[in-house]
């Protein structure tokens, strides 16, 4: 699970798996040192002020060590948020509401079933727009007019909306997930299913195969790669998603309402540590597809 | 180019083969064999951007059943678009067509033809024996009846072996067999075959004539075959009708006499030279208002 997970795949021959991954290892210990030294720039004339305001002297090595441990520090060094991260991820049982473990979970359901709604649906729509002509012409400029829409400005009404009719919880934040996730999907699926060659639509028809039979064994498996790509993309929006629809609604629980509070009470250190779950449960999601991708791939004959 | 030459001043005269030569050695049959393709006056204009483009101009072609049929002429000359007015890929603005003594969609419908095209086109997210099946899947023959015939028809092709590669393992002379073999598995009765070989170096284009050759021979089964190869053309065919481009159209029709059975050597023989060189004057004089 590496963040190569979005890369394609390279015919690298077998060289140890050290020298494999020594790339990405000089990037984070590039990109460490970079976040060290935000931390001390940006923390800096908050620790002189507060050196200040107690009146004690104080040394260079001091002012370093007070900007890699302040209480709320304008940019948390890496150690904090790490610290910070696993103190929330294990030290509370993870059915707390303490437990950064359970907000995870809490996201991680909505975007999972917000993922799940978009993708049928995105994959529903392409499948109507590839098959009526007319809809291409009516039904894409209100799908592409959907996402130009601020997502901020329409999660409260469908949360409210929801409410109403009675449906609280996990599905409003769902809806929201899957109103974002949808799109590339449906996009994708569109160049899918209108992927194969002429020659090949050709061959159909002469055989007289049936619009069903076209579609089962011609556009359905030759959409598959742009199917796993573009649900790829739609997953990591999905999270977004189900992060967004935590905000306005003033969520008890989630990555949202981590963010939501940090900021309330200027707990720098809780939003960072909420953000690297956030881009862990991605990771993960990603990799789980990208694997199912290669999988299905390999079944499919793709040269290995 | 096509200055202002209408198509139907431009016809050159026609020899037409009486309907009876194609029928020489076969007695056994009636003795006016069936037409498996009788167009009369067929034309078709294109649409396009720029215009009206004529792609055939007033086509009248008999086939007879069992014949070996080679459409030759430069690109351009409308020969894949007759084949596939015949395959009713393609619908022509005027003329009539009739196949099997039906129109080419009732033709089309009853699955009595299968099409080979240039590129093999086989599916590559299944194995070699999956493609062989594919159109026996999608017409609803049963399981053990679609493996019989697909071990039959990659017997035939010589693919035996082959049946779980993908088509990305196999040379590009193998897959344009398994192609055949697919489009013959269904058992028509009639092949289009539009430069099925066009694609492939020349050794393994001899050795694929003389395998399709021999399968002609064998199935009696009527072949028309798109090419661009003189030799090709003369070595396969029955009759080799001739066209010319802008607006395609018929320039010659000749027959060959060579037996079903010939062999590569027949090409040394001054009968195959004095039927190429017929065939090549033919294209020529359809080219002589080009320049």
């Amino acid at each position: 699970m590496t963040s190569s997970a979005l890369a394609l795949p390279q015919a690298m021959p077998r060289s140890g798996w050290l020298a494999e991954r020594m790339p990405l290892f000089v990037v984070v210990a590039i990109l460490l040192v970079l976040w060290y030294l935000a931390a001390v720039l940006m923390n800096a004339s908050l620790v002189r002020d507060g050196f200040r305001r107690a009146d004690t002297k104080y040394s260079f090595t001091d002012l370093i060590a007070g900007t890699m441990e302040a209480a709320r520090p304008v940019v948390p060094a890496p150690h904090q948020v790490a610290i910070n991260f696993f103190d929330s991820v294990f030290d509370y049982p993870p059915d707390s509401p303490r437990s950064l473990a359970y907000h995870s979970w809490v996201t991680l359901s909505a975007t999972v079933v917000g993922f799940a709604i978009g993708a049928l649906f995105g994959i529903g729509l392409a499948v109507l727009i590839v098959h009526l002509r007319t809809l291409e012409k009516s039904l894409l400029p209100w799908v592409i007019f959907s996402q130009m829409v601020p997502i901020l400005a329409i999660a409260p009404i469908i949360i409210v909306v929801l409410g109403a009719v009675g449906i609280h919880g996990l599905l409003p934040k769902s809806v929201i997930s899957a109103y974002l996730c949808f799109f590339p999907v449906t996009i994708g699926m569109v160049k899918g299913l209108t992927s194969p060659d002429p020659i090949q639509l050709d061959l159909m028809r002469t055989w007289s195969a049936s619009r069903l039979q076209v579609f089962c064994k011609l556009r359905w498996p030759s959409s598959i790669p742009f199917l796993f790509a573009s649900l790829k993309v739609s997953v990591t929006i999905s999270l977004v998603g189900a992060i967004v629809a935590e905000l306005p609604t003033g969520a008890q629980a989630g990555i949202g309402s981590r963010l939501l509070t940090g900021s309330y009470y200027g707990q720098t250190v809780q939003i960072w540590s909420a953000l690297v779950a956030a881009a862990i449960i991605a990771t993960v999601l990603i990799g789980l597809i990208d694997a199912v991708g290669r999988l299905t791939a390999r079944r499919m004959g793709a040269a290995a | 180019m096509a200055l202002g030459s209408s198509p139907q001043t431009s016809i050159r005269p026609v020899e037409r083969l009486p309907d009876a030569a194609a029928g020489d050695g076969r007695a056994a049959a009636a003795a006016a064999p069936a037409l498996t393709v009788d167009a009369r006056g067929l034309s078709l204009t294109f649409q396009t951007r720029d215009g009206e483009v004529q792609a055939l101009a007033n086509i009248d072609l008999q086939i007879s059943d069992g014949d070996f049929v080679s459409l030759i002429g430069p690109s351009g000359c409308g020969k894949t678009t007759l084949l596939r007015i015949i395959a009713d890929l393609e619908r022509p603005t005027a003329g009539t067509i009739l196949v099997n003594g039906v129109s080419p969609e009732q033709a089309r419908l009853r699955r009595q033809y299968g099409y080979i095209f240039q590129a093999p086109a086989l599916y590559p997210w299944r194995t070699i024996e999956r493609n062989v099946m594919l159109p026996l899947e999608i017409m609803g023959y049963d399981a053990r009846e679609r493996r019989a015939r697909m071990e039959r028809y990659l017997k035939l092709v010589n693919l035996s072996g082959f049946e779980r590669k993908f088509p990305w393992q196999l040379s590009g002379g193998m897959q344009q067999r398994a192609s055949i073999a697919r489009a013959l598995s269904f058992d028509p009765a009639l092949l289009l075959m539009d430069e099925p070989f066009g694609a492939l170096d020349e050794i393994v284009r001899d050795h694929l004539n003389e395998q399709l050759l021999r399968l002609w021979d064998q199935t009696g089964k009527t072949v028309v075959f798109v090419t661009h190869s003189i030799p090709e053309a003369v070595f396969l065919s029955t009759k080799i009708v001739v066209m010319s481009p802008r607006p395609g159209r018929i320039i010659d029709v000749i027959s060959s006499a060579f037996p079903r059975d010939r062999t590569l050597e027949i090409r040394e023989t001054p009968e195959f030279l004095k039927i190429a060189q017929r065939v090549r004057a033919g294209l020529r004089s359809g080219h002589s208002y080009d320049e």
